[in-house]
């Protein structure tokens, strides 16, 4: 009774009793089922946990006909992606926050915003969709021939240009996380105090130098924060990734290459795995992802919320 | 006065030039995608669309009608369990929720909303459909997941901007809380609440990866809802990959359906927010 006379105060009728705890028992039922969902995809991993031991994310091979199972390709698929959408979205994300919040007048402003968080709004699959039709052929036409050109004697950007692989995964992933990173640094950006920005501009600081010393210096933790949402949102982005990857289970240097991550591995396998260990394989990547996001989700929350206390 | 020095002055140029380039290369993307989904999509939709199944591979003609159906049949059945479900949290963490249990509910619930929508299939899979097979119901079940965080924050945003004086005059009245609450404060943002139910909608209508293997996907009408059902998303997904340039064309004018559809709503939930709130 502690905990209700603390939310409800004293003197309560039986009615609000009955109300408040039936309430509390919804509310605290969604905790239940985050709970339940790691305990039921855990049970169901180990099978081929157990079986595997922790070897299985360190085993490239996926070979369903002999049985031996490994994480690691997809692992690295979804580390490649990401970071390659981490290093094409913030620059710009940041870009765009700064500019809408300090530097565009509101007539701009406004639709520039709206057309931004409208990102967030168009479906995963569209967005395959595009990647695969429009994107995909694109990057094989225009960017990775001067790529290769260029810069082929990297090993990133080896071997002929197909289009599909890893490069657009990323380069799809990046579009659609721009609007998490930007919309979460501007309110960032709008948090710190006008008398920073004044005090910048009064001391001879230009524009620039204002944006710098007195924005963005004062906003690192948060900047990190919304990195680190935006990333946890790439992990786990399964349907347009899975149209543009490539879909081969392999670990190649080169981004032209394809591959797979662990979403798109369960988008393509999930439904018609050929035996009991073979699902819960794929049962056990799941939960990989799901850990790591569940992980990264929490560091990002935690970064952002004691930013929030501090202001 | 001393001007500025040539360094400082071209540095703030470049910078200032590059992050006018930044947002104008952010919103790009937004108008490439709409720009080919509707140039695509456009000449696809015709009456058959919305009225036939999809044919064989390699033939003319066939349409999405089963998939519009079996969206908007998951679609309700998700809302019946997740709108009340979620409404419900979300009341509890607006009216009741202070303290630092409170802190940890909400936290749990930001962290349900960050689960990979491809897990939430995995859930539903190894609790529903092993037992059952794949169906219309457990479909609807992994969105009503999907769907609960997001209507529980929505609503607890919603109601807390609700002037405390209001509550206090209810009560004021002798009027029990729980009738404070149901009468006077969920009324009160009826709107407002609404549009966060719709954008939940909007959401999780082109969610795919928890549909794959719970609803699965079918090439006709569903006769029950304990059938694999097919769904717009899903049915998009597997037309882009057949290969065959009709059904690809048919994925188009899905997407642009989609697309519309996710788009009525956020522009009018943000026509509905702007004139309660400008």
């Amino acid at each position: 009774m502690s905990s209700s006379s603390y939310e409800l105060g004293r003197d309560v009728r039986p009615s609000d009793l009955t109300f408040y705890y039936l309430l509390k028992g919804l509310a605290w039922g969604l905790v239940l089922l985050l709970l339940a969902m790691v305990g039921v995809i855990f049970a169901l991993s180990w099978e081929a946990l157990s079986h595997f031991g922790p070897g299985f994310f360190f085993d490239p091979s996926w070979d369903s006909w002999r049985e031996q199972f490994g994480a690691l390709t997809f692992i690295y698929g979804t580390l490649v992606t990401s970071l390659i959408a981490l290093i094409l979205a913030v620059p710009v994300s940041l870009a765009v926050a700064l500019f809408l919040n300090e530097l565009a007048p509101s007539w701009l402003a406004r639709p520039l915003g709206f057309f931004v968080e409208m990102l967030a709004a168009i479906p995963s699959i569209v967005y395959g969709l595009w990647g695969l039709f429009v994107l995909a052929p694109f990057l094989r036409d225009h960017v990775q021939p001067p790529l290769g050109q260029y810069l082929g004697f990297l090993p990133l950007f080896q071997g002929p240009p197909m289009g599909v692989g890893m490069l657009a995964a990323g380069v799809i992933l990046a579009i659609m996380i721009i609007p998490t990173i930007a919309s979460i640094s501007r309110e960032v950006f709008r948090s710190v105090p006008a008398t920073l920005r004044e005090a910048a501009l009064g001391l001879g600081a230009t524009r620039w130098e204002m944006l710098r010393l007195a924005v963005l210096k004062a906003s690192v933790s948060g900047i990190v924060g919304a990195v680190v949402l935006g990333l946890g949102r790439a992990l786990g982005e399964t349907m347009a990734v899975t149209m543009v990857i490539g879909n081969r289970p392999q670990i190649d240097w080169s981004l032209f290459e394809s591959g797979q991550t662990m979403a798109s591995i369960l988008a393509n396998q999930y439904a018609e795995a050929d035996s009991s260990l073979h699902l819960s394989a794929l049962t056990a990547v799941g939960f990989t992802l799901f850990v790591v996001s569940l992980a990264i989700n929490s560091l990002a929350r935690w970064i952002i919320w004691r930013m929030q206390r501090v202001n | 006065m001393e001007t500025l020095s040539w360094r400082r002055r071209s540095t703030n140029h470049l910078m200032l030039s590059l992050l006018f380039l930044g947002g104008v290369l952010a919103a790009v993307p937004f108008f490439f995608i709409s720009w080919y989904v509707l140039q695509k999509g456009l000449g696809v939709l015709s009456f058959e669309f919305f009225t036939q199944t999809p044919v064989g591979p390699g033939q003319t003609g066939g349409g999405m009608a089963n998939a519009i159906v079996g969206s908007g049949v998951m679609l309700a059945l998700a809302s019946v369990l997740g709108i009340p479900w979620g409404m419900a949290a979300g009341i509890y963490l607006s009216e009741y929720g202070r303290g630092k249990t409170a802190a940890a509910l909400r936290f749990s619930i930001d962290l349900l909303t960050s689960v990979p929508s491809i897990v939430v299939g995995i859930f539903i899979y190894g609790v529903v459909v092993i037992h059952f097979g794949f169906s219309a119901y457990a479909g609807a079940m992994a969105l009503a997941v999907i769907m609960l965080p997001i209507v529980a924050r929505s609503t607890e945003e919603i109601l807390k901007l609700t002037p405390q004086h209001i509550r206090e005059a209810g009560l004021a009245l002798g009027l029990p809380r729980w009738r404070v609450i149901l009468r006077i404060v969920v009324p009160g943002s009826r709107a407002a609440l609404l549009t966060g139910v719709m954008l939940a909608l909007a959401r999780v209508a082109g969610e795919t990866a928890p549909l794959l293997f719970t609803a699965l996907g079918n090439q006709f009408f569903a006769r029950s809802l304990s059938e694999p059902t097919a769904s717009l998303p899903v049915q998009i997904y597997n037309s882009a990959k057949s290969g065959y340039a009709d059904m690809e064309a048919l994925a188009w004018g899905g997407a642009l359906v989609l697309v519309f559809f996710v788009f009525i709503i956020n522009l009018l939930t943000r026509w509905l927010m702007g004139m309660k709130w400008n």
